[in-house]
């Protein structure tokens, strides 16, 4: 019978090719660092993460526009705590605020409502960053500003869907024998959005929860798919994640977004990746001119390898600037900013990567 | 960003709501058909995206607060 036990054991013991399985979502990064995975797993099974850190891929540009509105007399720009330290190609929202740039943390995008109404002469402009988990947020803030006739609420979007970035990653990244897809991502999704990925992929995908236990068995299923040929989506996190995902989001998304092409820190530009707001809601966006930032890998060699790691090609030691460089307190990149890029969290975790690889 | 945090339903009209995360008492949007005072759901940015079994907010409680504190 299949157990964890046996699970762990014949990850351990695995002696089949060398496999890269990439973790999309940063959380999952996080949580095989601190539950010590790899440790659990045979050194012939390599896990990479992905591109799936919003905060690491919202381009330098995205952060250069929000401090130059929070400038703006008049212009509040709220952000997520994330967002705060994330450096633009000049000041990142934490040091324009201490130069006096009018900027602001918030928990949910609903803390504008109260804010807009009490101060009707000031517009706030919400930095609406995020992939699908978040969209329901921003989707319900769309619904209270138009019932009660909001007029002072912008969004300066920076928003994305993870399914183009995987298709646009597995030709880019064409070694990756499996994805560990995200859980939470997943619950608005469902289980049947990666089918067609997989098929073009040709590459096995599990959607998993963040537990030692859920981790494992992804990374179980991942290897039994490649051995035996297999690419298909399973999900192992079923009393989350349904087949269709939650369809009133997936409705309310389509009412107010279309896709489009849009830019990722350190990939450049992906089609059809972005979600922007419809022309007949143009009154919720914040007008902001600029040619979409296409920020690749390239731009990012002087200083770091956060492009190749968001590629899934190296781990962060493997960048040369890692520790010596570029740390949390002096960070080059957004991967060693974001409590979920890979470059802070392997930073936070460097002795359990002493031990366990 | 993208992980959601489990919650217990306080009150809710149909598109707001009040949800005990921990103790905390917020203010949510409610993303999801037919949710009830007594309701387990997951939350993320302010925003219930799902209901879940209690067991399974228990565990993703559990799950967390043990991430948290390594």
């Amino acid at each position: 019978m299949l157990n964890i036990e046996r699970i762990i054991a014949e990850l351990k013991n695995y002696q089949g090719s060398p496999l890269k399985l990439m973790e999309v979502c940063g959380t999952h990064t996080s949580a095989i660092m601190q539950l010590g995975i790899r440790s659990l797993i045979s050194p012939k099974i390599t896990l990479v993460s992905g591109p799936g850190c919003p905060v690491c891929v919202t381009p330098a540009a995205f952060i250069d526009a929000a401090v130059a509105i929070a400038c703006e007399p008049g212009y509040t720009v709220l952000s997520f705590g994330d967002m705060f330290k994330v450096p633009g190609n000049g000041p990142s929202l934490s040091e324009g605020k201490g130069e006096g740039a009018s900027v602001e943390m918030i928990y949910s995008p609903r803390e504008v409502l109260v804010k807009a109404e009490q101060e009707s002469d000031k517009v706030f402009v919400v930095a609406a960053v995020g992939f699908e988990t978040t969209l329901p947020a921003y989707c319900d803030l769309l619904q209270e500003l138009e019932q009660r006739e909001i007029r002072n609420v912008r969004l300066l979007t920076s928003l994305r869907q993870i399914i183009p970035a995987l298709s646009w990653l597995g030709t880019h990244s064409p070694d990756i024998d499996g994805y560990i897809l995200p859980g939470h991502v997943s619950v608005i999704l469902g289980e049947d959005a990666y089918k067609s990925l997989a098929q073009e992929l040709k590459t096995p995908m599990a959607i998993a929860g963040f537990s030692t236990e859920h981790i494992l068995l992804a990374i179980y299923d991942l290897v039994k798919q490649v051995q035996n040929k297999k690419n298909q989506v399973h999900n192992l996190y079923p009393s989350v994640v349904s087949r269709t995902g939650n369809t009133l989001i997936q409705e309310q998304m389509e009412q107010y977004f279309q896709k489009g092409q849009i830019g990722w820190r350190g990939l450049g530009l992906i089609e059809d990746s972005g979600l922007f707001l419809r022309d007949e809601y143009t009154q919720f966006s914040m007008p902001y001119d600029w040619p979409e930032p296409n920020e690749t890998a390239e731009d990012f060699k002087d200083s770091c390898l956060c492009g190749e790691v968001l590629l899934g090609r190296i781990s962060p030691p493997e960048c040369p600037s890692f520790r010596k460089h570029c740390t949390p307190s002096m960070p080059k990149g957004p991967c060693m900013i974001s409590l979920e890029g890979a470059c802070g969290i392997w930073y936070r975790f460097h002795r359990e990567k002493k031990e366990g690889q | 960003m993208c992980v959601a945090v489990s919650a217990r339903v306080i009150e809710t009209d149909e598109r707001a709501g009040k949800v005990d995360v921990r103790g905390n008492i917020l203010n949510v949007g409610i993303a999801v058909r037919n949710v009830k005072p007594g309701d387990y759901v997951l939350i993320h940015a302010g925003c219930v995206i799902e209901v879940i079994k209690k067991e399974q907010a228990e565990e993703i409680a559990d799950l967390l607060r043990e991430l948290e504190d390594l």
